[in-house]
């Protein structure tokens, strides 16, 4: 027996349905409504879109000086020993 | 288009033959993810810096012992998030992130505004839409990459509270798996489902008005 989701409820489905995570039942109420209704349709193409163009986002890039400071902390390193030689093998 | 993904078997048998190529490939990848990841606990800029420069140290002191068990990117953030939370409760710094994820998990915090749809007891259909969202299919893809929209999520995401904008940078950005989010962040899967549908949620919002507004 299928239920009759409600727009309301299947935007507060949206993420567990794309992470994959609705049990079968609600899955099928999710995929039916969804045939049927246009809003819901491009709600959901709204949320991808959303997703996609924050995967578009770039962190901070790193600054010259941070670099720098991070590069001799690795030289620091390797001047105490670094990997023994042996390990890297 | 996420950033490809490094090549971590190599990186790492780089890293121990001492190759300083390596360890800038990997700090420019991740540091600036680190330095982030670190203010959520310990709350100030300079302190966040220093945490992440320990976590590279304490990375390079633990090379020989490290085996894989967990990828580079998983066990470098987990020794980041112990420093983070030693260093906060030695500076008196304490933030309670676990407070913060109750918070921002609990209550009510719906997708969409109530007001979009008919009410519940709407004769014809209740709880279905009075005002449906528009496609988006017809935004040029110039319109989409453009630095413009990019500041409109990025302000989306800083407006967002703080264990939301952390799942969901890690998640969307910086293209984490659900099960890395929360390793590192030591929260539950369901919790890490609420913050992330939650924060995709808003930022979807924040879209929605930059776009009508433009049209």
């Amino acid at each position: 027996m299928t239920h009759d989701l409600a727009c309301q409820e299947l935007v507060e489905l949206v993420t567990d349905y794309l992470e994959d995570k609705l049990l079968p039942e609600a899955k099928t109420d999710f995929e039916q409504h969804f045939m049927r209704c246009s809003g819901c349709r491009n709600y959901l193409a709204q949320m991808r879109q959303t997703i996609q163009v924050t995967g578009h986002l770039t962190e901070t890039a790193l600054s010259p000086t941070m670099q720098t400071e991070l590069l001799e902390l690795f030289q620091d390193w390797k001047r105490e020993g670094g990997m023994p030689r042996k390990a890297s093998l | 288009m996420v950033k490809p993904a490094l090549d971590e078997a190599e990186l790492l048998t780089a890293l121990r033959a001492g190759d300083e190529t390596a360890f800038a490939t990997l700090v420019t990848h991740y540091h600036p993810a680190l330095v982030r990841l670190a203010l959520v606990y310990v709350n100030e800029r300079g302190l966040a810096e220093e945490v992440a420069q320990e976590t590279w140290l304490g990375v390079l002191r633990g090379l020989n012992k490290f085996e894989g068990r967990s990828s580079l990117k998983t066990w470098l953030f987990t020794i980041l998030t112990n420093r983070a939370k030693t260093r906060a409760q030695r500076e008196n710094r304490t933030v309670p992130f676990s407070d913060w994820v109750t918070q921002e998990t609990e209550g009510d915090d719906p997708a969409v505004e109530a007001t979009r749809f008919r009410s519940a007891d709407d004769p014809v259909a209740p709880g279905h839409w009075a005002q449906k969202p528009q496609s988006w299919e017809n935004i040029p893809e110039a319109h989409w990459l453009s630095e413009e929209t990019a500041q409109v999520v990025q302000r989306a995401l800083e407006a967002l509270p703080t264990v939301q904008q952390e799942v969901m940078r890690l998640r969307d950005m910086e293209a984490w798996t659900a099960d890395e989010v929360c390793n590192v962040l030591g929260i539950t899967a369901t919790n890490q489902r609420v913050l992330l549908h939650r924060a995709r949620s808003k930022v979807r919002r924040a879209l929605e008005r930059y776009w009508s507004d433009a049209a």
